[in-house]
């Protein structure tokens, strides 16, 4: 007796190709839509902080402003040049920032270096203890201790940072008042628990970039009668150099745009220069304080938060491409 | 064979004259030192997180009862409580979800499965490599101008929309990578089985990868989502409103969420409001402690070894 | 059938620079070696031939402590260094290894400039002469002066691979040592720089105690005075454990090896 094969029978395979290839393309083409949107939002972020910053520099205020120094209204695509310019060197070069008086001004450098002092804290405190602590697990730490102490590390990254802002306001800043005469809120503080923030960034990251090194190089250091120490300082970590810089300026560049813990622990004072121990405001700071208010669209201080969003936001453009740079520049590639 | 004192080892058989002092005592010193510092600094580290739990526990479990979980925010500390914030959070989430769940995976899908190695895919990982390095109040003007301003018809303004698509932009590259990792996870045996079948790329994908990838996804999908949970700069930007007391309606209603609502109370002068705050950080962390075990036990029950 | 024959080299009057005494090594639990009782005399190139997983490296790595690197690893029996016990609690490993260097598998110059990659060894064992010259000296001695003479301030990573390896002999022999310990050092050579590695031992051996772990038995008959032949048996519990089937003259185990094991290996017909 012979069976037929159902394959033989073709009449019973009716597979839909058409359908089929409908269904593929229209999930295709959905789905590259929604790639897309990762792009797209690059792109809304920049034309969006581009158009609010030209608005920001071609205010009726700078205008009215010029048109007072030279005595004649200022006018036209010149006129818009001019005030540009006008308005492009105020914000440059003014000392002080005081974008909600009614004698407004706009010196960035204010809240640039309010910044620049609780992020460079942050990098004094989360340099060593980051790197120290990478080390401590890819190098020192058995296996045992280092399953204990990464989840520990990690709980340390998942904090929200308006805990953190909690922790540098109530707890920080008082231990910091028996030993130092700081203010309630304070530069140093919050550049500490900033620092504190992006260590396990620093270390986690480092850490890839330490283990990623070969034991063949290792062996190298200690067949020349290299000790522990001498093998880690002067062969592991410069063979990881280009993992760690990399790291390090990510966390450089989430401390700048860090928002809750500077906002409230660090004031809202826009003053010029490095005293850690008194109120500073830093940009993001000033883009919450803005925020808070009721500033209506399309005034001079809601135009302003986007000029201090852009500026920064080219900040840590910058920070990244010179990332990128010395990641390309500086990789060793090992088999 | 002479047996020789170890003490004169440096001395009798050096060949050359030796131009080597090896200074051991020196340099084991600072090896010891150095071994010192390392652990040190993994200490610090774990006493800095035992101060922070603490101090939270301490300031924070006086003040947490029933009455703090189910009253509205008020002026008076003792009466204040979380439960806009708590629902407004809970909203938040599960709006974050349903929007950037498709949108991250769907991506993740096309940029594994259909368009690896494309310079359209390059571009995206560029792109992607470059957004992890943007501020999280940037994205907030981003959405103030776009899903506040441009889309206030749909939106409903300074809404729990506008907040939700903002943190979904925000977390959408975490999930695109997490897709990406779990997708790549998948052994390419099990998609050429499907094609010698004669199934499409979207079949495969559909019946044969991502059945598989799943918790991998899901995994990463709870990690943005705590992470969303926890950020407050963005929502502040768009303008979440702080002092609620009713219950969000539907997504164009104003809300706060659980850190706006700790924000705030922790900006006030007052100690009482200090310590509600820390009762309202041991909430939000109980939450994201929960979403975090979910997430590690999805991946422990699910992890398969190929 | 060990002790008998592992002797036989000793008898030549010169002086030993290494001994091993019933040599056993473990990782963990299990025996990786065992029984290993070899005379290695100065100025000698002595070869570690044998087939895969028979500890040749392991026994290799005894000779510096290397093994101590490797937490789990534990060596029993005897090693002396001129006589001096290796495990004695006066002999620090960081010491011996500046007299005892080692040249390995893969080239592993380190991600600094040539002349660093010399330079390293000189600086942590401080070394007062002049550093200029040492690097100029080992390079040359090395063989790879001439070819790198003009870049040595470029990476080491960008030489060719059997330039890397020349390179880290010369980073070997910077600091002075007495003896080399080379692991497989041309396994993953092509074969002209395998030949002018080869040429270097040679020169090298007027100076220099060589140990070299090949598994190529022509390197071995090129290169060595002495040979040793390992082969490895499993036990009951499914892991090999290496021992020591044969020591003598390199003539003496390619053309008249007492062991038959011996025989098969160079013979070809296993392994």
């Amino acid at each position: 007796m012979t069976v037929d094969l159902p394959s033989t029978n073709t009449d019973l395979w009716k597979p839909n190709r058409v359908l089929n290839r409908r269904i593929e393309t229209s999930v295709k083409v959905l789905f590259g839509a929604f790639a897309f949107v990762s792009v797209a939002t690059t792109i809304g972020i920049v034309f969006t902080l581009i158009f609010e910053t030209f608005e920001f520099f071609l205010d009726d205020f700078f205008r009215e402003k010029l048109a007072e120094q030279v005595g004649r209204p200022i006018e036209g695509l010149w006129g818009d040049i001019q005030t540009f310019l006008y308005s492009l060197r105020h914000f440059l070069t003014d000392t002080k920032w005081t974008p909600l008086f009614s004698s407004a001004q706009f010196g960035i450098f204010v809240l640039i270096s309010a910044t620049v002092m609780t992020s460079g804290i942050a990098v004094l405190v989360a340099l060593p203890l980051g790197l120290l602590s990478a080390i401590c697990l890819s190098e020192y730490a058995t296996l045992r201790t280092r399953s204990i102490l990464k989840p520990i590390l990690e709980i340390l990254a998942g904090v929200p940072t308006v805990v953190y802002g909690y922790f540098a306001l109530l707890f920080v800043t008082p231990l910091l008042q028996n030993f130092i005469p700081v203010q309630g809120f304070n530069a140093l503080s919050a550049g500490i628990v900033l620092g504190i923030m992006i260590t396990p960034m620093v270390a986690s990251l480092s850490e890839d970039a330490i283990f990623a090194v070969p034991r063949s190089l290792r062996d190298g250091a200690y067949a020349l009668g290299a000790t522990k120490r001498e093998t880690i300082i002067s062969v592991v970590l410069p063979a990881a150099l280009s993992g760690i810089v990399s790291s390090l300026i990510l966390a450089i560049s989430r401390a700048i745009g860090e928002t809750m813990i500077v906002t409230l622990a660090a004031g809202q004072n826009p003053r010029l220069g490095f005293n850690p121990t008194v109120p500073v405001m830093t940009m993001t700071a000033f883009i919450v304080q803005v925020s808070l208010g009721d500033t209506p669209a399309g005034s001079l201080a809601y135009k302003t938060i986007y000029a201090v969003g852009m500026t920064l936001f080219l900040i840590t453009l910058v920070l990244n491409i010179f990332s990128f740079w010395f990641v390309r520049r500086f990789r060793e590639k090992y088999e | 064979m002479t047996t020789r004192d170890p003490q004169t080892l440096e001395q009798n058989v050096s060949p050359n004259p030796d131009n080597f002092s090896a200074n051991l005592d020196k340099r084991y010193t600072i090896d010891i030192i150095f071994a010192i510092a390392v652990w040190t600094a993994v200490v610090i580290a774990i006493i800095v997180l035992a101060s922070l739990l603490i101090d939270v526990a301490i300031d924070g479990l006086p003040t947490l009862d029933w009455g703090f979980l189910s009253n509205f925010p008020s002026r008076k500390p003792e009466q204040a409580g979380m439960k806009s914030a708590i629902f407004g959070s809970i909203w938040m989430m599960v709006t974050v979800a349903v929007v950037a769940f498709p949108l991250g995976v769907g991506a993740g899908i096309f940029l594994e499965e259909f368009a690896a190695d494309t310079w359209f895919a390059k571009l995206i990982e560029i792109n992607i490599n470059n957004l992890a390095g943007v501020p999280s109040i940037i994205y907030g003007l981003l959405g103030l101008m776009v899903f506040v301003r441009l889309l206030e018809p749909i939106t409903g303004g300074r809404s729990l929309l506008s907040g939700a698509l903002t943190e979904s932009l925000l977390i959408l590259p975490i999930i695109i990578v997490a897709t990406r990792e779990a997708l790549r996870a998948v052994p390419d045996s099990l998609r050429q089985a499907g094609f010698a079948l004669g199934a499409t790329r979207w079949q495969v994908v559909r019946e044969q990868v991502f059945p598989i990838a799943i918790p991998g996804i899901l995994t990463g999908m709870i990690l943005a989502l705590s992470r969303a949970i926890g950020e407050t700069a963005p929502l502040i930007t768009i303008g979440a409103l702080t002092f609620i007391s009713f219950l969000p309606e539907n997504l164009q209603s104003p809300f706060t969420v659980m850190p706006i609502q700790i924000y705030n109370w922790v900006s006030r002068p007052q100690t009482e409001f200090h310590d509600i705050a820390a009762s309202g950080i041991i909430v939000l962390m109980v939450m994201l402690l929960v979403m975090n075990a979910c997430a590690i036990f999805l991946r422990n029950k699910f992890q398969r070894r190929f | 059938m060990v002790s008998q024959s592992s002797n036989n080299v000793a008898n030549a009057s010169s002086e030993l620079a290494l001994q091993t005494e019933n040599l056993k090594v473990f990782y963990g639990s299990n025996l990786a070696v065992r029984d290993v009782t070899l005379d290695i005399q100065k100025n000698r190139v002595v070869a570690f031939i044998g087939p895969s997983g028979c500890g040749k490296s392991t026994v290799l790595r005894c000779f510096n402590r290397m093994n101590d690197l490797i937490p789990s690893a534990r060596v029993e029996g005897k090693i002396t260094f001129h006589g001096t016990d290796l495990h004695a609690p006066s002999v620090d490993p960081v010491q011996l290894r500046r007299r005892i260097g080692m040249v390995f598998q893969k080239p592993n110059p380190f991600p600094k400039s040539i002349y660093e990659n010399i330079a390293f060894g000189a600086r942590i064992n401080g070394y007062t002469g002049d550093m200029d010259e040492l690097v100029e000296q080992s390079l040359r001695k090395a063989a790879i002066w001439d070819e790198v003479k003009d870049k040595l301030q470029e990476s080491g990573l960008a030489l060719s691979g059997g330039q890397q390896q020349r390179l880290c002999i010369a980073r070997a022999i910077a600091i002075a040592p007495e003896v080399i310990l080379m692991d497989e050092p041309c396994s993953a050579l092509d074969p002209i720089s395998t030949l002018r590695v080869e040429e270097l031992i040679h020169e090298l051996k007027q100076q220099y105690t060589i140990v070299i772990v090949t598994h190529n038995m022509q390197q071995a008959s090129r290169v060595s005075d002495c040979t040793a032949f390992y082969n490895a048996e499993a036990t009951e519990t499914g892991n090999k454990v290496g021992y020591l089937v044969e020591y003598d003259e390199t003539t003496t185990i390619f053309h008249n090896p007492a062991e038959k094991e011996t025989q098969d290996y160079v013979s070809g017909r296993f392994g």
